[in-house]
């Protein structure tokens, strides 16, 4: 229960600690009620004009109109659909790159980790933006086609440290009984990967679907464009703040239970190692920071 | 690829911008990541679940957004330094929970005995962090925040998109006035962007190694 790093306090410094958590908590609260209080006045622009603050029912009667809500669904759903195409390829791309990369030939391993390390050293938006220009597809095709091959290779890699950090025994058994390479690979091999790997390659989902709302940039049609550019400039510049607040809340409900499911997968599969501090005992599944070299070098261990 | 020769001092401007988002956003970010991950492993509770709160809000939120609120909403609150500074910030934010988690990972990484060898020759909290923990987990932290910085060096380029002048807006303006010459120019605009992550991913595979050894 207790953690590590501290003692079970005593009277006196549990008295001390109850009074730096109060104090600590009133500053917090107090700095979050300050800004609450600040966003909600009325506030005098340059030319004179009062506007009403954030929370004013003006800025939120236009949640009372069907329409609004509507667009807002559509454009989630779009987020979700463009979501859904982009992983179903990044699996498929991911595990081409992992077995590209392991292959015997040096035919098929140099030119794959090639690429690979192109596709992740170049931002997605680019990406983007490039398959839009070149190959003329059309904002949602490019959007799937860029974030399917850069989530892909990111997925490849963990496949990879998967695959690289099972014992060895494994694939010799899987040869011994007469298993070709290939065979041992997908029957052996890569089903105990993917589990291992499964919390990282669901993590790395969650950034997918994030990183959808880059497509509004390429001009596709998905959430934050429906919420903060049609809706907001249809119904006026009072509202923005508004519409920011809702896109927002939808897109961290959507992130959030993707990421909690992702979570209780690790908890389930993944390793159970002690931990120093208090908090959480899962190892932190960082979506951006994956690296599945250390991935790989940490499971060994 | 005589677009990309004619052009080449608007793709340097463009760098340049880029380089100048990736310190200013990596300095703040690890500042406030420093702040963050030491919150959530205190042992005071309303600051470990303010900087839970934190964490899991901000890195659930596309950076898409935070940039549009940054770029758009900051400036209706009459708070607008210029788009660069506006991007800068909203990077700065986007990224310092990435940095907090590789912190308090590197954190959880070392070893427990160590902690409880430290703590049991007597050493206090503070103690314990400073001269028995934070060595140790510090050289165990420097690969994943190399990390964060190529992803963060991959993050500036949506600032092109809210009016920064930086190497995808460069790519885009580019892109606008020569047509015919779309794929030598994006190809140019990724080797820029390469080789920043490229090398900075070398040095994390490096140190990785060593301190593979070490331990």
């Amino acid at each position: 229960m207790s953690s590590v790093l501290y003692d079970a306090p005593g009277p006196k410094s549990r008295a001390r600690s109850r009074l730096i958590s109060v104090v600590g908590t009133i500053i917090l609260a107090g700095g979050l009620l300050a800004l609450i209080v600040v966003l909600g006045l009325p506030k005098t622009s340059a030319n004179g004009a009062v506007q009403p603050g954030l929370w004013d029912i003006s800025r939120w009667d236009v949640f009372n109109d069907l329409l609004v809500w509507r667009t807002l669904g559509f454009g989630a759903l779009a987020t979700l659909r463009m979501a859904a195409v982009a992983a179903v390829f990044a699996l498929v791309i991911g595990v081409l790159f992992s077995f590209g990369r392991l292959s015997a030939s040096a035919w098929i391993r140099v030119p794959t980790t090639v690429l690979l390390e192109f596709f992740r050293g170049m931002p997605v938006l680019l990406m983007m933006l490039f398959i839009l220009l070149v190959f003329s597809t059309g904002s949602f095709w490019a959007g799937v086609a860029a974030l399917s091959v850069y989530n892909g290779a990111i997925i490849g890699e963990a496949l990879r440290a998967g695959i690289n950090a099972l014992p060895r025994g494994q694939r010799e058994a899987g040869l011994a009984i007469g298993l070709t390479p290939v065979a041992t690979r997908f029957r052996i091999e890569f089903p105990q990967a993917f589990r291992q790997m499964l919390p990282i390659i669901i993590a790395q989902l969650v950034v997918l679907l994030k990183d959808t709302s880059l497509s509004f940039i390429v001009g596709y049609n998905e959430l934050l464009r429906a919420g903060l550019n049609q809706l907001a400039n249809f119904f006026g510049e009072q509202y923005k703040f508004s519409f920011f607040f809702i896109v927002l809340a939808i897109y961290l409900a959507m992130n959030l239970s993707l990421s909690w499911l992702a979570r209780r997968i690790a908890k389930r599969t993944g390793p159970q190692a002690g931990s120093v501090t208090k908090d959480d005992s899962t190892p932190p599944i960082d979506p951006v920071q994956v690296d599945p070299q250390a991935l790989g070098a940490q499971s060994r261990s | 690829m005589d677009a990309v020769i004619d052009n080449l001092p608007l793709f340097l401007d463009g760098f340049r911008n880029t380089l100048g988002l990736l310190l200013i956003a990596g300095v703040g970010a690890s500042v406030i990541g420093l702040i963050v991950a030491a919150m959530r492993i205190s042992p005071i509770s309303s600051f470990r679940l303010f900087a839970t709160a934190y964490t899991e809000l901000v890195r659930n939120t596309p950076l898409t957004l935070v940039l549009f609120f940054c770029a758009y909403l900051l400036p209706l609150l009459e708070f607008s330094p210029g788009y660069f500074q506006l991007a800068a910030i909203g990077l700065t934010v986007y990224t310092s929970p990435f940095v907090a988690e590789a912190l308090r990972s590197g954190v959880n990484g070392v070893h427990v005995g160590q902690a409880e060898a430290a703590r049991s020759v007597g050493l206090t909290f503070g103690q314990t962090l400073t001269f028995v923990v934070m060595p140790q987990a510090i050289r165990m932290v420097v690969p994943p925040l190399i990390n964060v910085l190529i992803a963060l060096t991959k993050n500036t380029s949506v600032a092109g998109a809210f009016f920064v002048f930086e190497l995808f807006g460069a790519a885009r303006k580019v892109t606008n006035d020569r047509g015919d010459a779309v794929i030598p120019i994006l190809l140019a605009v990724a080797a820029f962007y390469l080789i920043i992550t490229i090398p900075l991913g070398l040095i994390a595979g490096r140190i990785e190694k060593k301190v593979a050894v070490l331990r």
